[in-house]
């Protein structure tokens, strides 16, 4: 429908931490409906194109969101536009309680508390708790929970499942898919069951550029395309049982360092 | 028994004083990762200012004493806004030069200072009741130490207050913890640094006049010598929580004063040796929050 | 083209040497001669006035070029750099009154023991780094402050210890002497000088700018970043020492400032308004900030000053405020100070130069990687 113009235009976005390029060259568009994933082995600056977009790492290129640069924009600006962010380690206020986390993220007169509520009951009860003493997943719902309280236009979410015991990625996978709905997402994810079921479009990077776009479940289910831009192994029955992608992850990680 | 008493509420009186001036300083560093050395200048202002009010009041009185105690405050507050304003905030994030900046300042202020008010003692005589003596189980403590003890408490209950329950204070713990994520939720962090560096300056002009009251008179060097101190307590107690500063405070002050009634007198040698032991048994520094 | 190429670059590389000793001859002649400069100089170059002048400034620009080995080499934020040079002044003035030991050795010894402060209180403090390092190193300058105010039987206290002339050699004593004390800072600026450069150029001095840049990799490559800045802090402070004890024969004594907070802050403006990085910048610091602090002092007593109206008097009166201005401007806008300005404007002329003669630009060239102050 209003496939005109991509919520989120990135060209030739490159970026560096403390003076050391991490991400090359990567160009990709974000469409204005439905979850777009940013794949990629460890290490191939899935995380930093999503903190080169924010600007919180510093970076070069064009970066535009709903057709408006951004590239030299201050984060907390391009924040305002209207983009909610997952990161990869949660990055709650561990010293704040479950409540002050919430409260700080909100950045409009109504705030969704209710939305937020109904998708995690668990932290209603806890909103008087450090956020620091929370459990990994619920940690990460706090982190989700602050990306849902405002109306963005787009979503970044870093390995929302990162870690995770399997009954809690689903409930954050629901969470996503609910938002989805709303929102368009820009998910960086390992775990390809979840990829599978969240994602319209994959866009793959390689050695620091993107490598591969195209329809999600075309492209993972093309096992041998999956292994040469991933290195994961999609298991060996023909219904698309997918091995657990972090254990492969992280044994290409392990070899590289070994 | 009593020398022990005295020398506990004395240390605790001193200590008062550091975390009047330490507690600034370690919001500013907690926040921005600014170890501000032009602390020292909002000091010596605000206690100079603060003596210039007795000057020109009756500083006998009470009311003259609680004006030059706003005042200083207020003095502080203003200069560190200005600091931070036009000289932090333009090198965001370029932290040696931040500091280099602040070392700086306060090398050009202390001159400025030393040409208005010249390098003589200015003394100042406040109201009587501080010179007189309350006797505690047999000890004699000097009535100006409630008075520090006093104020550091109202300052650490304000501060308290503000920190839990505004949205500045909020956006302050959040950002001692995690600065970019304050961002990432589209909060501008940078009202919030010259929020805390007038905080930071309101203290330290406070804790300048009430120095002055101390030691019954100022010159532009009242500054430096406090700042070395709040240094100490604030790698003693980390920047986590005022409370840490305060207990650091306490616990440096007390120290030196036990050192220098029992130990001839080489309680600052003691309080500053502190300094590389704590850095050493922490290696990355109570300082470092996270590498 | 290929020679005009060569001819140039042989020159850009003699160039600097050449400039370099010429100025050390002149410098070593000036006792001899009769120039006047008025505005820089009390008098004229022969006279003891203007010779002592000129040697604090080399004994300061000495200080400034052990400074720019931690902040500019190695990067390391020291606050406690005095320590070393109170130490040269006062380890030799008690040596030379407390002690018979003839004049040489007691210099000796006062550079041994200047280079064990060092050693140890480095090996302390850098195994901290940053604000912690700034921190450690400000302790221990304070201590040796605290130690040198208070134990007043030993160092005098707040008054200081003079000289006894007793144990020095004749030639550096007295007014008249004063060219002998010059030739004897110059020796020790061009020797700091030449140590400075040989760590530059070094293994040593190699290692330690990588450790400035990235200590980490330099860790996973087997390296000891630990022992090498150990080593470049040794060295620092043993020059430290050595100017402090020219500045106690040019003084005829030395008092607490001399180990003070003050002089390193002095110190690291020196260093920042000449330039971080620069060898001959740190010189330049040197000699700009201490002219200017006479000129400034002697104008802040002028008459012109006196009858100004008091905003403008009082901080025209003030040396400390009007170069803390510079400092901070320099800081603020133009990091490179006196040599970074210069040096690139040399850089774009020679760019310039290049690109007239249709040569191809040397790739890198422009970006020869200069110590930011930034971590
Ligand atoms: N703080 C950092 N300092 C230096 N390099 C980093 C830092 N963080 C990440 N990197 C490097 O940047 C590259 C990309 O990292 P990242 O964006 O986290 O990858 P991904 O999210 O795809 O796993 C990696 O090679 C990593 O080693
Ligand atoms: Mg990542």
């Amino acid at each position: 429908m209003s496939a005109a113009t991509p919520i989120l235009e990135v060209e030739h976005l490159s970026a560096s931490i403390a003076g050391q390029q991490v991400v090359e060259d990567v160009s990709f568009t974000v469409p204005r409906s439905g979850v777009t994933a940013l794949l990629g082995r460890n290490g191939v600056g899935k995380t930093s194109t999503l903190r080169g977009i924010l600007g919180l790492i510093q970076r070069r290129g064009i970066v535009k969101f709903a057709g408006e640069r951004i590239d030299t924009m201050q984060t907390y600006r391009i924040v305002q536009k209207g983009i909610g962010y997952v990161p990869e380690e949660r990055e709650v206020f561990s010293k704040l309680s479950v409540a002050e986390n919430l409260e700080l993220a909100e950045r409009q007169k109504n705030p969704h508390r209710e939305f937020v509520a109904r998708l995690f009951p668990d932290l209603v009860q806890r909103r008087d708790q450090q956020a620091g003493t929370l459990s990994g997943g619920q940690q990460q719902m706090v982190s989700v929970a602050r990306a849902l309280l405002n109306d963005n236009q787009l979503l970044l979410v870093d390995e929302p499942t990162k870690g995770l015991a399997p009954k809690i990625v689903n409930e954050v996978a629901d969470a996503l898919a609910a938002a989805s709905k709303t929102v368009p997402i820009l998910l960086v994810e390992q775990n390809l069951e979840v990829v599978r079921r969240l994602a319209d479009r994959v866009v793959v990077i390689v050695g620091g550029r993107v490598a591969h776009v195209g329809d999600a479940a075309a492209t993972l289910d093309d096992a041998d395309l999956v292994r040469r831009l991933l290195g994961v192994h999609v298991g060996d029955s023909a219904h698309g049982g997918i091995a657990p992608a972090r254990n492969a992850g992280e044994g290409a990680e392990g070899g590289q360092h070994a | 028994m009593s020398s022990v008493v005295l020398v506990l509420i004395t240390g605790l009186g001193v200590g008062a004083l550091y975390f009047l001036v330490a507690s600034g300083l370690s919001l500013i560093y907690g926040l921005m990762n600014v170890l501000n050395f032009a602390h020292g200048a909002f000091i010596a202002l605000g206690a100079l200012i603060g003596w210039e009010v007795a000057e020109h009041t009756d500083a006998a009185s009470w009311w003259s004493f609680l004006l030059s105690l706003v005042v200083g405050a207020v003095v502080g507050a203003a200069f560190a806004a200005f600091t931070e304003l036009v000289l932090i905030r333009p090198l965001y994030q370029r932290h040696i030069e931040q500091v280099l900046v602040t070392v700086g300042l306060s090398f050009a202020a202390i001159a400025l200072f030393d040409g208005i008010w010249g390098q003589d003692l200015h003394s100042v005589k406040g109201p009587a009741w501080l010179d007189e003596v309350t006797v505690v189980a047999g000890a004699h403590i000097a009535n100006i130490f409630w008075v520090l003890i006093v104020a550091a408490v109202l300052v650490l209950g304000g501060l308290s207050l503000f920190l839990r329950k505004t949205r500045y204070g909020k956006i302050i713990r959040a950002g001692v913890e995690n600065r970019a994520m304050v961002t990432a939720l589209g909060i501008d962090v940078r009202r919030a640094f010259t929020l805390v560096f007038s905080i930071g300056g309101a203290a330290a002009g406070l804790g300048g006049v009430l120095a002055m009251h101390y030691m019954t008179g100022v010159t532009p060097e009242i500054g430096s010598s406090l700042l070395i101190f709040a240094f100490i307590v604030i790698i003693i107690g980390g920047t986590e929580s005022l409370v840490g500063t305060a207990v650091a405070s306490v616990i440096v002050a007390v120290l030196q004063q036990f050192a220098n009634t029992y130990l001839w007198g080489t309680g600052d040698f003691i309080a500053i040796v502190l300094l590389p032991i704590v850095l050493l048994l922490r290696p990355s520094g109570l300082f470092g929050k996270r590498a | 083209m290929i020679a005009m190429k060569l001819s140039f670059d042989v020159l850009r590389k003699s160039g600097p040497f050449i400039i370099g000793a010429v100025l050390v001859i002149v410098m070593a002649l000036l006792p001899m001669l009769n120039i006047v400069i008025p505005g820089v100089l009390p008098g004229p170059t022969y006279q003891p006035g203007s010779l002592a002048l000129l040697s604090l400034c080399m004994v300061y620009a000495a200080m400034a070029l052990s400074y720019n080995l931690l902040l500019g080499t190695s990067g390391l934020l020291s606050f406690g750099h005095a320590l070393y040079f109170g130490a040269g002044a006062y380890g030799l003035g008690i040596l030379l009154s407390r002690t018979g030991l003839p004049f040489w050795v007691s210099t000796g010894v006062g550079l041994v023991g200047g280079l064990a402060l060092a050693l140890l209180s480095g090996a302390v403090a850098l195994r901290t780094v940053g604000i912690a390092f700034a921190m450690v190193t400000l302790a221990f300058a304070q201590t040796g402050s605290l130690f040198v105010s208070r134990s007043s039987s030993l160092t005098g206290g707040e008054d200081g210890i003079t000289v006894n002339t007793m144990n020095v050699p004749a030639a550096f004593v007295g007014i008249l002497n004063t060219k002998n004390l010059y030739w004897l800072a110059l020796v020790v600026l061009v020797l700091v000088y030449l140590v400075a450069l040989w760590v530059d150029k070094s293994r040593l001095g190699h290692v330690a700018a990588a450790t400035r840049e990235n200590e980490l990799r330099l860790r996973v490559l087997g390296l000891r970043p630990f022992t090498t800045k150990l080593i470049v802090f040794a060295i620092a402070g043993l020059m430290a020492a050595a100017a402090g004890m020219v500045y106690l024969l040019l003084q005829s004594g030395v008092g607490p400032k001399a180990v003070n907070y003050d002089l390193t802050v002095t110190i690291l403006v020196m260093v920042v308004l000449g330039g971080v990085g620069y060898r001959w910048g740190a010189i330049v610091g040197g000699f700009v900030y201490t002219l200017l602090d006479q000129r400034l002092t002697a104008l802040a007593q002028s008459d012109a000053v006196d009858s100004l109206p008091a905003f403008l008097r009082v901080p025209l009166s003030q040396p400390h405020f009007l170069l803390g201005i510079v400092f901070i401007l320099i800081v603020m806008f133009s990091g490179g100070g006196i040599a970074g300005t210069v040096d690139s404007r040399i850089r774009r002329r020679d760019w310039r130069r290049a690109a007239e003669a249709a040569l191809p630009r040397a790739g890198g060239d422009e970006s020869v990687a200069r110590p930011r102050l930034r971590p």
